[in-house]
């Protein structure tokens, strides 16, 4: 069953009911909370409260840290960590249904698993990068910010996929 | 009348809790959608996949709709929600480069977090990579704080930017959406198929 049936199509959700199920959760999240999902800021906290534990002068001082860490409470005890923390669980239980959840290094055969590393690692800090700059990723501005029509979301929808896009055609040896 | 914690009709520390369950919705339907697949993820910008197109633009459609109809009906107050402010500069910058991520990573942030839970370990060093690109950002920051700052537009929508009502912007964008979805569709058919 593992080998052929792996990322095989069939045994995802069909995209236009994930899509759906996607849009009534951010209807859901709007309702609850007046705000929608996201990822990057979770990655953010979790940065601000490593260094705070290792270099807490160096993260007060800073222009950009600061206004993370407050007085009585922990950077970590924020919305989108235990949001992220719940992704977490959900996609190992959906992973783990489907007999998706093993430990591996997904590549195209054509490349090798290093050069995959590599990519994803320099992919992590561009991307890193680039969410603190955008005030947040493709869930958090793009998506939650499309839901309420907001122009940044529409902003950096356009711009990452337009980007991708762009260079597409340089990465194609890591895909294709 | 919604949002029900800013209303004060839920008690704000149901917040936490609320978080977690819709993390869990939201990571077992990204991961059930395909989106623990770094090759399923690129497939969109080489045509060989266009996974992420459907679920994208349906995920914001059905919630355009149903945000806006919720608040005609008198459901949820619009003007309660969060708008993210619009910083021209860094929205366009921002993005350009985590455009560049998304193709050299194959992963978002959310996405390689379920990607991560499921053992993939190119998703577990894409999540590095995010908080050491967290970290240089930081420390860029004295050198990056003017672009950060700029042309700050405030909380606005379409409907202040472009003088385009919410409901021409969910119906405009509802057609672009069928009509990518009908247009990958018949492109699928023509590209040679990758099996990944």
């Amino acid at each position: 069953m593992s080998y052929w049936n792996e990322d095989h199509q069939h045994t995802y959700w069909n995209p236009y009911f994930g899509g759906f199920m996607l849009g009534l959760l951010l209807i859901f999240t709007f309702y609850m909370t007046g705000r929608g999902i996201g990822a990057s800021g979770a990655m953010k906290s979790t940065v601000v409260f490593a260094l705070y534990e290792v270099a807490p002068k160096h993260v007060e001082k800073s222009a950009y840290y600061s206004r993370f860490v407050q007085e009585d409470k922990s950077p970590l005890n924020t919305w989108l960590i235990f949001e992220v923390l719940g992704a977490i669980g959900g996609a190992f239980l959906s992973g783990a249904l489907s007999g998706r959840a093993k430990f591996k290094i997904q590549h195209s055969p054509k490349i090798s698993s290093k050069r995959r590393l590599a990519f994803a690692l320099v992919g992590g800090i561009l991307f890193g990068f680039g969410s603190q700059m955008a005030r947040g990723c493709t869930s958090g501005a793009a998506l939650s910010g499309l839901s309420v029509m907001a122009t940044a979301g529409f902003i950096t929808m356009l711009t990452i996929f337009g980007s991708g896009y762009l260079v597409a055609y340089f990465f194609r040896k890591n895909w294709i | 009348m919604g949002p029900l914690i800013p209303h004060e009709l839920l008690s704000p520390e149901w917040n936490n809790v609320i978080a977690l369950i819709i993390g869990v919705a939201f990571g077992y339907l990204m991961e059930a959608s395909g989106f623990s697949s770094s090759r399923k993820l690129a497939g969109v910008f080489y045509g060989y996949d266009f996974t992420v197109l459907r679920v994208f633009f349906t995920a914001a459609v059905v919630s355009m709709i149903g945000i806006l109809y919720l608040s005609k009906l008198g459901y949820l107050n619009f003007d309660d929600l969060y708008i993210q402010p619009t910083y021209v500069d860094s929205a366009i910058i921002g993005g350009v480069i985590m455009g560049v991520g998304f193709v050299a990573g194959g992963f978002c942030p959310g996405t390689s977090l379920c990607a991560a839970a499921i053992g993939k370990i190119d998703g577990m060093v894409f999540i590095l990579g995010l908080m050491l690109g967290v970290v240089i950002f930081s420390e860029m920051f004295p050198w990056l704080e003017g672009t950060f700052n700029a042309h700050n537009l405030g909380g606005v929508t379409l409907e202040d930017t472009l003088g385009l009502s919410n409901e021409w912007t969910t119906a405009i964008f509802a057609i672009i959406a069928v009509v990518a979805f009908y247009g990958t569709t018949i492109l699928g058919r023509y590209i040679r198929n990758v099996w990944y």
